[in-house]
C-alpha cells in the first residue's frame, strides 16, 4: 500500500469538505418546520436541479455537438413514450453508438 | 409514520438497489476514466482507490487530479472541491422534506453517499423516502463508483472508445428519463426544469461562473422564482 502523505490529507480534506454540505441540511433540519414559502422552495428544487445538470453541459459532452443533440433527443423521445430510466439510457447510448460508426 | 411504497409490496432496502442501477451503468465509463487518469496523473493505487472510498464524487476527483497534475496547492484542492459541493447543501435540504424520520445516525450516515445522481433518482421517487431505500439506492452507486476505479487503475484500459463516447450520455439520459415523467404530469416543473436550464447555460456560457456556483444559483433562483409566481398568481395549475 503505498501512499504519500500529502495525497492522504488531501484525500481526508476533500472527504470531509464533501461530506458537510451532503449531511448538515438533513441533521439540522431534521426537527425543523420552515415557513411554507421556503417549504415550497424546497420541494420545487429537484426538478430545476434535474433541468440544470442537463442543460447546457450535455450538448458539450464530446467535442461534436451534434453528439450531444442526438442523445438529447434518443433520451427525451424514449423517456416520453414511457420508457423506464434504465430503457431510456439504454436507447440514447446505442443511438449514440450507431451514429459513432456512421461518422 | 406512514409508508408509502408504490412499487409493490418489494422491501425498500431493494427498491432502492433497483432504482440504482441506472446510476451504477452510468458511473461505469465515469469511474473507469477517472482510475485510468488517476494513474496517469501518478497516483498510486491505493490512493486512488482511498479517493473514490473517502470523496465520492466524480467531479471534484476530476478536478482535483487535472490540478494535482499542474502542481496546485493541496489548500487550494481543497477549497475548490467545497465550491463545486456547495450544491449539495440545497439538495440535502430538499431530500430532508421528502425523507422519513429516522434515527439521526442513519440520515448522517445516507447523507454521505448524496451525489447528483442519487439525489434526483430519490427525489422523483414518489412519496417518501426512508434510510433502507436510501441504503439500497447508495450502495449500487458507491460500489460502482469504487470498483470501477480499481479496475480503471488496474487494468490501465478504458472501455473501447466508441462505446467509451457514446456512454458518455449515460447519466444525462438517466436524468432526462427521471425528468420527462414529471413535465408531462406537471406544467410547474416545465417552467422550474427550463428557467434552470435558461439560468445554469447564461450561467457557464455567459458569466463563465464556475460549474458549481452556477447549477446551485441557476437552481435555487428557478426554485424561488416559480413558487413566488405560484403564490402571487394563486395558480392552481398543480
Amino acid at each position: 500500500m503505498r501512499m504519500n502523505n500529502a495525497i492522504v490529507w488531501m484525500i481526508i480534506g476533500m472527504g470531509i469538505v464533501t461530506y458537510l454540505p451532503r449531511m448538515l441540511p438533513l441533521v439540522l433540519l431534521g426537527r425543523v418546520e420552515l415557513p411554507p414559502f421556503w417549504q415550497g422552495v424546497l420541494k420545487n428544487v429537484p426538478y430545476a436541479a434535474l433541468g440544470a445538470l442537463i442543460v447546457p453541459d450535455i450538448f458539450f459532452i464530446q467535442d461534436d455537438i451534434f453528439f450531444g443533440v442526438i442523445g438529447f433527443a434518443a433520451a427525451v423521445i424514449t423517456a416520453w413514450f414511457g420508457a423506464n430510466v434504465i430503457i431510456v439510457v439504454l436507447a440514447a447510448v446505442a443511438v449514440l453508438s450507431c451514429y459513432s460508426m456512421l461518422i | 409514520m406512514e409508508t408509502t411504497w408504490t412499487a409493490g409490496k418489494m422491501a425498500p432496502f431493494r427498491q432502492g438497489m433497483q432504482a440504482g442501477v441506472a446510476i451504477a451503468i452510468g458511473y461505469m465509463p465515469i469511474a473507469l476514466t477517472f482510475g485510468l487518469l488517476a494513474k496517469t496523473t501518478g497516483l498510486t493505487f491505493a490512493e486512488t482507490v482511498l479517493m473514490s472510498v473517502i470523496v465520492f464524487a466524480g467531479a471534484s476527483q476530476y478536478i482535483a487530479l487535472s490540478l494535482l497534475s499542474v502542481g496546485t496547492g493541496i489548500f487550494e484542492i481543497i477549497f475548490t472541491t467545497f465550491i463545486l459541493n456547495i450544491r449539495h447543501f440545497l439538495m440535502s435540504a430538499s431530500l430532508n422534506e421528502k425523507a422519513e424520520a429516522d434515527v439521526l445516525w442513519k440520515k448522517a450516515l445516507y447523507a454521505f453517499g448524496i451525489t447528483d445522481e442519487t439525489f434526483s433518482v430519490a427525489a422523483m421517487k414518489e412519496g417518501t423516502v426512508n434510510a433502507s431505500y436510501m441504503f439500497g439506492l447508495i450502495m449500487m452507486a458507491y460500489g460502482s463508483w469504487v470498483i470501477n476505479s480499481g479496475i480503471g487503475y488496474a487494468v490501465g484500459a478504458n472501455l473501447p472508445e466508441s462505446l467509451q463516447d457514446s456512454m458518455s450520455v449515460a447519466l444525462y439520459a438517466m436524468f432526462i428519463g427521471l425528468l420527462v415523467p414529471a413535465l408531462k404530469k406537471q406544467r410547474k416543473t416545465v417552467w422550474l426544469a427550463g428557467l434552470a436550464a435558461v439560468f445554469n447555460s447564461f450561467g457557464t456560457l455567459v458569466f463563465h461562473l464556475s460549474k458549481g456556483w452556477s447549477i446551485v444559483l441557476a437552481t435555487l433562483l428557478s426554485a424561488v422564482v416559480v413558487e413566488w409566481l405560484v403564490k402571487e398568481g394563486g395558480n392552481e395549475d398543480e
